[in-house]
């Protein structure tokens, strides 16, 4: 995994994949540095996220396989183990107040998506 | 520990009630021991449950039915001295002395003694051969008597005689007689009009009942012969049980000078408290609130209230509901509230069916607003939802019959989530009743499962109640007079049956056209499945083509079972259960080459577990090329039909039924519907298949097949019932096309056909009129629509081994496809291997 640049705010930003192997409104799961992070293409509003791949409710690596979608404006991806969702904007669970993943901010340049990890 | 300070309890009498105040006692005591504890039984054993001696006949065991093991009073430093009644109490000095001379002084006395048979004054009762039946002792007296008795009888028609008349019946005796002084049988429990339904049950058995009878004499010399009656008739016996009540032990107390009831039984306040306040009586023995409680659990509550106040806490014992419900050999028998209160106090209601055996009574308050009793002898399922509406005093509906006798429009009265009681068990992970589940639908508004989930936690632990949660949001906004309509999700404004006829009438094929045609906002994990499950049964393209592979749940998105632990499990059609020895060897050798973990399904097939997601696709191809095809047991489409051999090996089998259930499997293989559909076909009557258990299932007959709709195992397991009977091949086809068709097109979203069927209005009938008699006309359209899923099959895990760029997509990253996820990890089992447990 190259590293390509580091800014101002000391964000690292990783090469994570091409973005066609994020299918549209659906994630995928890249390893970067031994972390597992699941990447979404939200097509249908023209957004890209990242959170961690693991669940936290059963720690189980899943979120990239999970469905996408919104609550409200806020947009969300379900687990497909016990459907606990979480918004990909804050990693704040929405339906269980106890749970809490990690987000990452992406880039997309010429067809590549890079993740920013702090 | 400071022995000067510790108080002194002495137990009088081992019975199941005074065994139970020491164990409440010593559980009471574990966080400091106050009391020490000594215990005085008359009988040879420790405290045994008297309440199932009957069992002992069946060959339950002494032992079996001990409370607790000699060893359990020792280690919790209770004193047990068997075989040795109480013999004398001095109050005074406070102090028991018992018939071995054992002088005890207690602080607090506790007479749990009991009741004895109570054996009616009729001359001859000293005679060999009559028995009374209340200890271990007395049924083996009974029991080597009976080796060398023919006739027996047992005089008493309650609960207990009953049982002892059966008894008789499995020690071999030719024949066994009931003989009851009251006009009915279980006077205490059931009426007239039950007594007779229990009496035909009964005298099925083989037992004779004699009622209204008062016995005079009991003949013979030395040994029973006979039993003379004051009507001047005779009955032959060579052995007489005597079961005719209780009479409580309070001759201790008595001679103590302890307050009495003139008709037996030691007098106690609401405290249990005797007229010594040192001396305390539960159970049988005590009379409270001017009655005598003749069951174990008031006599336990007694313990409880006795136990506690010891400890200083503040407790009284309150009248207590005598309802019971029992199985007597084989037929329910319960009674509850008032059971016997009549016109004009009430009004009742009353069923009978003698050819069923079932009689059910409801005494309702005269203003018709509530429950104040009833009967139900034969049937007695509907006591735990009458017995909350007693006790509750719930207002009735307008009409209370339904509650025994189910709506007449078709569909059950309380087969509903609303017809269960408010503190059933709803979520049985979290511990959540129906009452709390209510209470946040109704009072806080919590009107969605997710708003749900977080104010209760219900469905966060397996998720099996989910549907009943659902159900149960609908039924209290019903309630409240809420319209509701059950759409879809926020994003779709549209029930699954208005959807479908939408998207078909306007030709959609994509998630993105019906969002932006019929909805708002992105999707979400409910409406993007429903969706796919609707364009799936529409127009039978591949499910992952078309940007569809991103609304379907994990499962079919992988065409594959997610498992603990994000591996996938693997499952190949075996079309009726029938396979060869060939492709037996290919699933033994593909399991072994990706390490995998195989089960033999409930559905006749063959699981293959632990399978990661990259390995997938070369799993596939290999099964393919040995001629396996996909068996959907990740979709919500048919799953399997279950055979039995039939007539083709089976000497009862009266069809093919193992033909049958393969081409009914290859016809309907891959039909995408609202939820899984499992189907079965028999060989004959016996219906070794289960068919009847299958959304729709098939038993042949001597003349065709019966075709059964709408069975369900699962959580709430519902029988099948019939659609039609003695059809052919053929018509029974057409029938099927016609119900799933019906069912995919009008049931909500994961609904199974069992929930479909009982939320429809009209209910069996009216789907019969709809499928047998196309009443709405629209059968030649349903079997069109069916025809085109069944012409247009395609395997999906062949066209995905076929598709390089499909395939791409099973591979656990993206940027390192060739790595497997290294946080999967198994366990070893058996000389295979299991998922790790979740942490």
């Amino acid at each position: 995994m190259e590293t390509l640049l580091a800014d101002k705010e000391e964000i690292t930003w990783y090469l994570a994949c091409r973005a066609e192997d994020v299918p549209a409104d659906g994630g995928a799961c890249v390893l970067i540095n031994g972390h597992q992070i699941a990447i979404y293409n939200f097509a249908r509003r023209g957004e890209w996220y990242a959170t961690d791949n693991e669940c936290p409710h059963r720690q189980q690596m899943a979120l990239s396989r999970g469905m996408i979608g919104s609550q409200g404006d806020e947009p969300k991806v379900a687990c497909p183990f016990h459907k606990k969702t979480f918004s990909l904007q804050t990693g704040q669970c929405l339906n269980d107040d106890g749970y809490q993943i990690m987000t990452f901010p992406v880039k997309v340049t010429n067809g590549m998506v890079y993740i920013g990890v702090e | 520990m400071n022995t000067s300070k510790m108080r002194h309890v002495v137990v009088v009498g081992n019975g199941m009630v005074g065994y139970k105040f020491c164990e409440k006692l010593v559980a009471k005591q574990k966080n400091g021991v106050q009391f020490t504890l000594t215990v005085f039984g008359e009988e040879p054993r420790a405290a045994y449950d008297r309440v199932h001696l009957s069992a002992y006949f069946d060959g339950k065991t002494a032992e079996d039915l001990t409370m607790a093991p000699e060893s359990w009073y020792a280690e919790n430093g209770i004193q047990l001295y068997l075989t040795d009644p109480v013999v004398d109490i001095d109050r005074e000095r406070k102090e028991v002395r018992s018939h071995h001379g054992m002088v005890v002084p207690y602080d607090y006395l506790i007479l749990a003694t009991g009741s004895g048979a109570f054996v009616p004054p009729v001359a001859g009762v000293e005679k060999d051969g009559v028995f009374v039946y209340r200890t271990i002792e007395d049924l083996d007296l009974i029991q080597s008597y009976a080796r060398r008795a023919r006739k027996g009888a047992v005089m008493g028609g309650g609960l207990l005689g009953l049982e002892a008349a059966k008894a008789l019946l499995d020690l071999g005796l030719e024949t066994a007689h009931v003989i009851e002084f009251a006009p009915r049988l279980m006077p205490r429990q059931i009426d007239d009009a039950g007594s007779g339904i229990l009496q035909r049950q009964l005298e099925a058995l083989g037992l004779n009942i004699h009622l209204s009878k008062s016995t005079q004499e009991i003949t013979g010399e030395d040994t029973i012969k006979g039993i003379q009656f004051a009507d001047g008739s005779t009955l032959d016996v060579d052995m007489l049980i005597i079961s005719a009540g209780i009479r409580p032990r309070d001759e201790l107390a008595k001679a103590t000078g302890l307050d009495t009831h003139p008709r037996g039984g030691i007098v106690v306040d609401n405290f249990l408290q005797t007229s010594d306040p040192a001396v305390f009586a539960i159970g049988e023995c005590a009379v409270v609130h001017h009655m005598i409680y003749g069951l174990v659990a008031p006599g336990y509550e007694m313990a409880e209230v006795v136990a506690a106040r010891l400890m200083g806490e503040e407790k009284e014992f309150k009248p207590f509901d005598m309802s019971t419900k029992l199985k007597l050999i084989g037929t329910d028998v319960a009674s509850f509230g008032d059971p016997f209160i009549a016109e004009p106090s009430c009004r009742t209601i009353s069923y009978e069916n003698k050819a069923k055996g079932i009689y059910k009574r409801i005494n309702i308050s005269g203003d018709g607003r509530t429950l104040l009793g009833g009967i139900l002898v034969g049937d007695a399922d509907q006591y735990n939802m009458l017995l909350q509406t007693c006790k509750n005093k719930t207002i009735l509906p307008p009409d209370p019959e339904d509650l025994i006798l189910g709506s007449r429009g078709g569909e059950e009265a309380g087969a509903g989530v609303m017809g269960l009681p408010d503190e059933a068990l709803i979520c049985s992970c979290e511990a959540i009743t129906k009452a709390m589940l209510c209470h946040e639908i109704g009072e806080n508004g919590h009107t969605t499962i997710d708003s749900l989930k977080k104010a209760t936690k219900a469905c966060t632990g397996c998720g099996g109640c989910t549907p009943l949660v659902k159900d149960l949001i609908q039924g209290v906004q019903k309630q409240q007079g809420h319209y509701v309509r059950n759409v879809l999700c926020e994003h779709i404004d549209y029930t699954r049956q208005e959807l479908l006829d939408l998207v078909k009438m306007n030709s959609l094929k994509t998630f993105d056209d019906v969002l932006d045609t019929f909805g708002k906002g992105d999707g979400c994990e409910v409406c993007k499945p429903a969706v796919a499950s609707i364009l799936a049964s529409l127009w039978n393209e591949n499910i992952l083509e078309k940007g569809r592979a991103t609304i379907q749940d994990s499962n079919d998105r992988f065409l594959a079972n997610i498992q603990k632990g994000g591996t996938y499990s693997v499952v190949p059609r075996i079309p009726g259960g029938e396979i060869t020895p060939d492709k037996l060897i290919v699933i033994g050798q593909v399991a072994k080459k990706y390490g995998l973990y195989t089960k033999i399904t409930g559905g006749q097939r063959i699981d293959l577990f632990g399978a990661h997601v990259g390995d997938l696709p070369l799993i596939w191809e290999e099964l393919i090329n040995a001629g396996f095809e996909s068996g959907h047991a990740y979709g919500k489409s048919l799953r399997t039909v279950k055979s039995c051999v039939g007539s083709t090996w089976c000497r009862f089998g009266v069809q093919d039924s193992v033909s049958f259930a393969i081409e009914v499997e290859d016809r309907y293989k891959g039909v995408r519907s609202p939820h899984k559909i499992k189907s079965g076909v028999s060989g004959c009557i016996r219906e070794c298949a289960e068919a009847q258990s299958k959304d729709f299932g098939i038993i042949a007959t001597e003349k065709g097949w019966n075709l059964y709709v709408g069975g369900n195992g699962g959580s709430k397991p519902q029988h099948a019932q019939l659609l039609a009977s003695d059809v052919d091949k053929e018509t029974c086809i057409r029938y099927i096309d016609r119900f799933l068709m019906f069912y995919i097109k009008t049931a909500d979203p994961l609904t199974r056909t069992a929930t479909w069927m009982n939320k429809m209005e009209g209910g069996m009938t009216y789907l019969k009129a709809v499928v047998v008699d196309d009443v709405l006309g629209i059968a030649d359209e349903l079997e069109r629509e069916m025809q085109l899923l069944v012409d247009t099959f395609k395997c999906e895990w062949k066209e995905v081994v076929d598709n390089p760029e499909l395939r791409k997509r099973f591979a656990h990253f993206v940027n390192v496809p060739e790595q497997k996820d290294p946080t999967v990890e198994f366990e070893s089992l058996r000389e295979m291997k299991r998922a790790k447990e979740w942490k």
